[in-house]
């Protein structure tokens, strides 16, 4: 099996992505997450203007498998939510990076991305399990 | 669908019954009360009869079938517990008897709290709660009042491995307290280098299962009570897996405090469908006095006069209350006591020990067929991986669902969590080789066809009156009423 890990991005051992634009960053889930969970139906969304700490949950993806929480690869402030995901789920599995991503973010510390994987490592880790 | 809705069977106006003439007069019944239209079912008794008994036919149940579904115990439930809860003096029983006219039913739930406290090492037995859930959380509840009857409330966090039920988060959730997961090593067991991480006098106790939902006794299960009890935390057993230990392993030995036990698994009262269960919870003497109640005790011992014990029921001195109306679901008490009754102490240990025996043996012949995440001797139950070399794009579901084509009820589903395409199979100790047998075959036959046919195994189950059914749009639709619920008429 392999999956899309684009080369832009870090990942989480938990299988979020971070993909840092400067002061800000998207979030969203792997391809392999979104293969793993199978068809998602429900997503749980922050708030705008809410913060969060690295690692700290900030909502839920539902599939029919499975609930799993979401986690915040750097710590930060959501500055935009996908809402088309809470109609349209499904986008996350058909387009994980593109427009099924689910937040974004002010950056709070952008050294805190150093301890992420890059796409060859996160691969590799897909791979591994 | 084979079988028609009740609603789209019959015509106006038919009726079950006649009624007689009203021989008082009418009242007028309050205009807010009033609807135009009653949406019932208009059909005649053979009509109502035919119906549901098509209905139950299509069931798949342990009397029907093999039932290998993981962590549930679907083993056989013996046709003398029914016999014995319906004895006239048990069935007959009204709820609001005196203590004095309810000896007989008093004494049995002594003997089965003795019984369940001789099993498990534990001093103290409540057979109140009504389900395992509801035991899990009187014992998460005990857990908490005993800290609090120490003043010590910074005690706020639970320990659950990430291998648990989701009913022990809930729990923990439902109590008050705060859920903390643990990761698992790579063998299935608690990492304690995490454990030891969350170790502080934050932690209010830990909840595991033993053996684990992966089916494995945790080898380090006696460090992990010693440091939860260092740190000044309680351990609760949540005794859903059971079945593999009766007359094997005592958890109050072990170093558990609290547990709850399923009498609907281990001890064979209906399970599934057939309930209502039993999840009563056993405690060491630091936590029995936390129990729920009211338990049914001694209250006279026999002396000159009278040959026979009076028996009462007793709420323990600091008890966290009631989880039930009465004495909690008795007719399960029945079952279980006559279960425990028939077999007896050495008997129940060849339960645990045929239980075992059983899944090693699929375990061991479905090897090689299936990856073993977890691959080592097994307690009742064991998990593979729905997946097949050759064969991408075939998931666990595809198999669980051909599986109904072979008459065979598919195994847990994508639990526990964290193993990849998680299929949970259990046998139980009352399925004989040639039933073991003819699974094992079918699962290989299923492996084959994966390879060679993946397409039959995407659009099954075949067999059923129901096809593939459609679980995302089940999900993002929830519409559960088959029909427009009327809107009432009038009033606010």
């Amino acid at each position: 099996m392999s999956w899309n890990t684009p080369a832009e991005l870090k990942y989480m051992r938990s299988d979020e992505y971070l993909k840092l634009e400067g002061e800000t960053a998207t979030i969203g889930i792997s391809d392999y997450a979104q293969e793993q969970l199978n068809d998602i139906v429900f997503i749980e969304l922050p708030d705008v203007g809410a913060e969060f700490a690295k690692g700290k949950s900030f909502g839920t993806v539902e599939s029919v498998k499975a609930a799993s929480d979401l986690l915040m690869p750097v710590g930060g402030k959501v500055i935009a939510v996908n809402d088309k995901l809470k109609d349209q789920p499904e986008l996350i599995n058909s387009s994980p990076y593109g427009d099924g991503w689910i937040i974004k973010i002010q950056v709070g510390d952008a050294a805190e991305a150093n301890d992420l994987m890059d796409a060859a490592a996160y691969a590799a880790y897909c791979a591994s399990r | 669908m084979t079988v028609p809705l009740i609603y789209d069977i019959g015509s106006p106006g038919r009726m079950g019954t006649t009624l007689p003439d009203v021989e008082v007069p009418e009242t007028e019944l309050p205009k807010e009360l009033l609807r135009k239209d009653l949406d019932l079912p208009e059909v005649s008794e053979l009509q109502a009869v035919r119906h549901f008994v098509n209905l139950s036919q299509l069931n798949h149940a342990i009397d029907t079938g093999f039932y290998p579904l993981g962590s549930c115990t679907m083993k056989y439930n013996p046709k003398i517990n029914e016999d014995m809860a319906r004895l006239a003096g048990y069935a007959h029983l009204h709820p609001l008897t005196d203590e004095v006219g309810s000896q007989g039913a008093l004494a049995l739930m002594v003997q089965l709290q003795e019984w369940l406290g001789e099993l498990s090492g534990f001093q103290g037995v409540s057979i109140a709660p009504a389900a395992g859930a509801q035991g899990e959380l009187a014992g998460i509840l005990m857990i908490r009042a005993y800290h609090q009857s120490r003043n010590d409330k910074k005690r706020v966090k639970i320990l659950v491995p990430d291998s648990a039920h989701g009913t022990n988060p809930a729990t923990v959730t439902m109590a008050g307290l705060q859920a903390v997961e643990l990761p698992s090593d790579k063998h299935g067991e608690v990492d304690l280098n995490a454990l030891r991480s969350a170790l502080d006098d934050t932690v209010a106790g830990m909840m595991i299962t033993v053996p684990s939902t992966l089916g494995v006794f945790d080898s380090k299960i006696a460090d992990v009570i010693r440091m939860v009890h260092e740190a000044g935390g309680l351990m609760y057993m949540d005794g859903a897996n059971m079945n593999a230990l009766l007359g094997i392993v005592k958890p109050g030995e072990l170093g558990f405090d609290v547990m709850h036990y399923n009498l609907h698994k281990t001890f064979s009262t209906p399970h599934g469908g057939g309930g209502p269960g039993c999840g009563a919870v056993g405690a060491n003497e630091k936590l029995m006095p936390f129990l729920p109640g009211p338990i049914a005790a001694i209250t006279e011992a026999a002396n000159e006069e009278n040959d026979a014990p009076l028996y009462g029921l007793v709420m323990p001195k600091k008890s966290i209350g009631r989880m039930k109306a009465f004495q909690g679901n008795f007719g399960m008490h029945v079952r279980a006591y006559t279960y425990m009754r028939v077999y007896g102490g050495e008997g129940l240990r060849e339960v645990s020990r045929h239980a075992v025996l059983n899944a090693n043996y699929v375990r061991a012949k479905l090897r090689g067929v299936y990856p073993m995440p977890v691959d080592r001797i097994c307690g009742h139950e064991f998990v593979m991986s729905g997946t097949v070399e050759g064969a991408e794009g075939i998931h666990a579901l595809d198999i669980s669902k051909r599986l109904m084509d072979y008459g065979i009820h598919p195994p847990t589903n994508y639990f526990p969590l964290i193993v990849h395409e998680a299929l949970l199979i259990e046998p139980t100790e009352t399925e004989d080789k040639a039933t073991l047998d003819m699974f094992i075959d079918a699962m290989k036959r299923i492996a084959q066809e994966a390879k060679e046919t993946p397409d039959l195994l995407h659009s099954a189950p075949h067999t059923m009156p129901v096809g593939r059914v459609d679980e995302v749009r089940a999900a993002k639709q929830l519409v559960l009423c088959c029909r427009p619920i009327p809107e009432p008429e009038g009033g606010d």
